[in-house]
């Protein structure tokens, strides 16, 4: 199988509300970024395009439509989009590269979440007939969740906050995070309960933005002569969808993917998890059987800012920077998707 | 460099106005459930499920495959979810196939559905956007201008329209799953029916339907079934912006380009003496002639004499049939209606269309597009592994 790179990546910063920017001009500074990180003039140089969005951010059927703006696609190029995060337009672009119809790929995801309140807008992806009427929010499912981590004995509330204050501190050397600081475990303890047993910091902040990348296989990069992390695995499972029907503690599906992506095939020593709630970093680091050392969230995660639609990419995009800065000689990436991360992504990032 | 891949089960719902009698998962079990037993598969033989819909808002579930994943036996398996505006039945069976012809798996189960009638489609395409044209006029209202240059360009007569409209069903009265039954259907019925958007008759646009379309697409050393696999002898998509300057909206680049690229792969040089047959996405008549033109059946200028001299027509005997099930003239769930395209172009191959099968069709087209007639997917399947 052909050996595939990550050669470039590009994130907005993580912002509560974007004003009066669209997602057309969200997308076109990262864009250029990766362009320029690689001397290319547009998307006309690289072989294949796809995106990762969700038509209800934006309120409107086809909302990705106005993101083929942002490409300069005239003359026409090859492109596709995926109603997921823009980690599974990766996951799209490396079969693309595989199956030998491109030797390079731009991939991009954005989400402008700010004109909705994200986790009603959310509450409508549950099964229409029995879940949705209910009107049950992302957080308040998260609390449920994190009940049950905390009932079985699991977890701590204490654990919970230290996670939160990691997040804040590792921020505060995060220029793109949306929230950073220094906090204290028993400064975070000491606030209200939000939705019982999360406080307000346990869950993510809702961010608007983008993230953009480009792939390429190896050769390709080498002819580019930008720095690379190559892709050694990649793997994602979907789960029940009814939180009722799977072990909300565990997340079976992120262990399948690991196994799939060869996560244990080496030492981890970063690891990008995509943890929309505090409790969901200390499970998916179980998940993911990453060991004591393995640096967890450097950046700060999403708890420090989450691009809904771009997070997941941008967990892949923080290995690769951390590995071609010399930081990391292997990583693994995590994206999360569905109601109590019932869909999960696995990537596996090693140096050149 | 790509492996060999092929459809070796296919399965669809009747398409019918209104299925109150089932749910979204319902829907989609009817096809899947074909599909799986036509390539003689059980869920356990599949490696991932790939599926694909048109906009959220068609029936108001956000990204509903998360809770269809349980429905379609996706569990502990990779699932993904393709959306391209109308191009996307195509674009689902475009990526499906690259599951397989990447080499990652070895059989792959996909679907696309619509259930319109959960919400209203004109609806759902006219939310007026901020700093933008506000259309109120569905995609009918969107395509009418862009129909009226071509008949000014192309000086065909007026009569064009009709005569497809009145073949489509024709051939649909073929197909026992086609929506639109209508095997009596005359010229003068086309004509007197109410004028919608002009040129566009209301026995002119497609309907709007509930339904379903599924395949299985497996690896050269994975072909199960009783029937003979489809061989997938070419892909291609091609996407353009909705709007820039100088745009040709009527003949798009990205359809001349896509149409180039899938015939190269497949060896084709004259399409319409090469192929036996073709799937085309003809939501509105009078984009047979103008589709004739930009897919290189017929010089620019003269699609719409193929029309006029019975060439597309399986009751004519034309030599190139196109849409022989009917096509979206007939029956249109939207998300569903490219993959019914690629689907149908199979059944052709395979030898397994019924009633509108086209005698000895060794090699088919299925054609999708979308959006402003911006987003194009089309695939080139034969009898022969090429």
């Amino acid at each position: 199988m052909r050996e595939i790179a990550v050669v470039a990546y590009s994130q907005s910063p993580c912002v509560a509300d974007a004003g009066a920017t669209n997602e057309v001009e969200l997308i076109m500074p990262q864009l250029q970024a990766v362009y320029s990180q690689l001397g290319l003039a547009s998307a006309q140089d690289v072989d294949f395009v796809c995106s990762g969005s969700c038509d209800y951010l934006q309120g409107a059927a086809f909302a990705f439509v106005a993101g083929v703006d942002a490409l300069g696609a005239v003359p026409p190029i090859k492109e596709s989009h995926v109603e997921m995060d823009a980690a599974w337009a990766l996951y799209e672009a490396i079969l693309k590269i595989r199956m030998g119809h491109a030797d390079s790929a731009l991939i991009y995801g954005f989400g402008k979440s700010s004109p909705g309140e994200l986790p009603i807008v959310l509450s409508q992806r549950l099964d229409p007939y029995y879940l949705a009427p209910l009107w049950l929010d992302t957080v308040s499912l998260a609390a449920l969740q994190a009940r049950l981590l905390l009932e079985q004995g699991l977890l701590t509330e204490h654990d919970m906050a230290a996670v939160v204050a990691r997040s804040r501190h590792n921020a505060l050397a995060n220029p793109l995070a949306q929230l950073a600081g220094e906090f204290s475990v028993e400064e975070l303890l000491a606030e209200e309960h939000f939705v019982a047993p999360l406080r307000r910091a346990d869950c993510s902040p809702v961010s608007d933005g983008a993230a953009a990348m480009v792939i390429a296989t190896v050769e390709q990069a080498r002819a580019w002569g930008a720095p690379y992390a190559r892709i050694t695995g990649i793997d994602h499972r979907i789960e029940n969808h009814n939180p009722c029907l799977r072990d909300l503690t565990d997340s079976v599906s992120t262990r399948q993917a690991a196994a799939a992506a060869g996560v244990h095939r080496g030492p981890v020593d970063v690891a990008e998890v995509y943890a929309p709630f505090s409790h969901q970093e200390i499970l998916l680091s179980r998940a993911l059987e990453l060991a004591p050392e393995t640096l967890v969230n450097p950046g700060g995660g999403v708890l420090a800012g989450n691009l809904m639609m771009a997070s997941g990419l941008a967990r892949v995009g923080e290995v690769f920077r951390r590995i071609i800065n010399g930081e990391a000689g292997r990583g693994v990436a995590h994206a999360t998707s569905g109601p109590c991360l019932q869909h999960n992504l696995v990537a596996v990032l090693e140096g050149a | 460099m790509a492996e060999l891949a092929a459809v070796v089960g296919i399965g669809q719902t009747r398409y019918k106005t209104r299925r109150t009698d089932v749910s979204i998962a319902g829907l989609l079990r009817e096809a899947v459930d074909r599909a799986l037993a036509d390539a003689d598969v059980t869920f356990d033989d599949i490696d991932a499920v790939i599926i694909g819909k048109a906009p959220d808002m068609f029936e108001g579930v956000v990204m509903p495959e998360s809770y269809l994943a349980d429905a379609l036996g996706a569990m502990g398996k990779p699932m993904l979810r393709v959306h391209t505006a109308g191009s996307v039945g195509g674009s689902t069976a475009i990526v499906a196939a690259s599951h397989v012809q990447s080499g990652t798996f070895k059989r792959v189960l996909t679907v696309t559905f619509e259930k319109q009638s959960e919400s209203n489609a004109m609806w759902a395409l006219s939310t007026p956007q901020p700093f933008s044209v506000h259309l109120n006029a569905g995609a009918g209202g969107y395509f009418a201008p862009i129909i009226r240059e071509y008949i000014r360009r192309s000086g065909a007569p007026g009569d064009i329209g009709i005569k497809v409209a009145v073949k489509d069903r024709r051939h649909g009265a073929r197909n026992p799953l086609a929506h639109l039954q209508l095997p009596d259907i005359t010229e003068q019925e086309v004509r007197d029916s109410m004028m919608l958007w002009d040129p566009l008759r209301f026995l002119e646009a497609c309907p709007s339907s509930d339904g379903a379309c599924a395949m299985v697409i497996a690896a050269e050393d994975s072909i199960t079934g009783s029937k003979p696999p489809a061989w997938i002898r070419g892909v291609a998509m091609r996407s353009e912006p909705t709007m820039y300057a100088g745009r040709e909206e009527v003949n798009p680049q990205a359809g001349r380009d896509c149409a180039a690229d899938v015939y190269a792969q497949a060896g084709i040089t004259n399409p319409r003496k090469d192929l036996d047959c073709a799937e085309i996405y003809v939501p509105f008549s009078w984009y047979e002639p103008m589709w004739l033109e930009n897919l290189g059946f017929a010089p620019e200028g003269e699609g719409w004499k193929l029309t006029q001299e019975g060439a597309t027509s399986l009751d004519a005997g034309g030599d190139i049939p196109w849409n022989c099930s009917g096509g979206v003239l007939c029956s249109n769930p939207i998300g569903a209606s490219g993959m019914i395209r690629f689907a149908e172009a199979a059944r052709q191959v395979r030898g397994d269309a019924g009633a509108h099968q086209v005698e000895g069709a060794r090699l088919a087209m299925g054609h999708a597009y979308g959006g402003g007639a911006q987003f194009f997917a089309m695939w080139i399947v034969g009898a022969d592994k090429g």
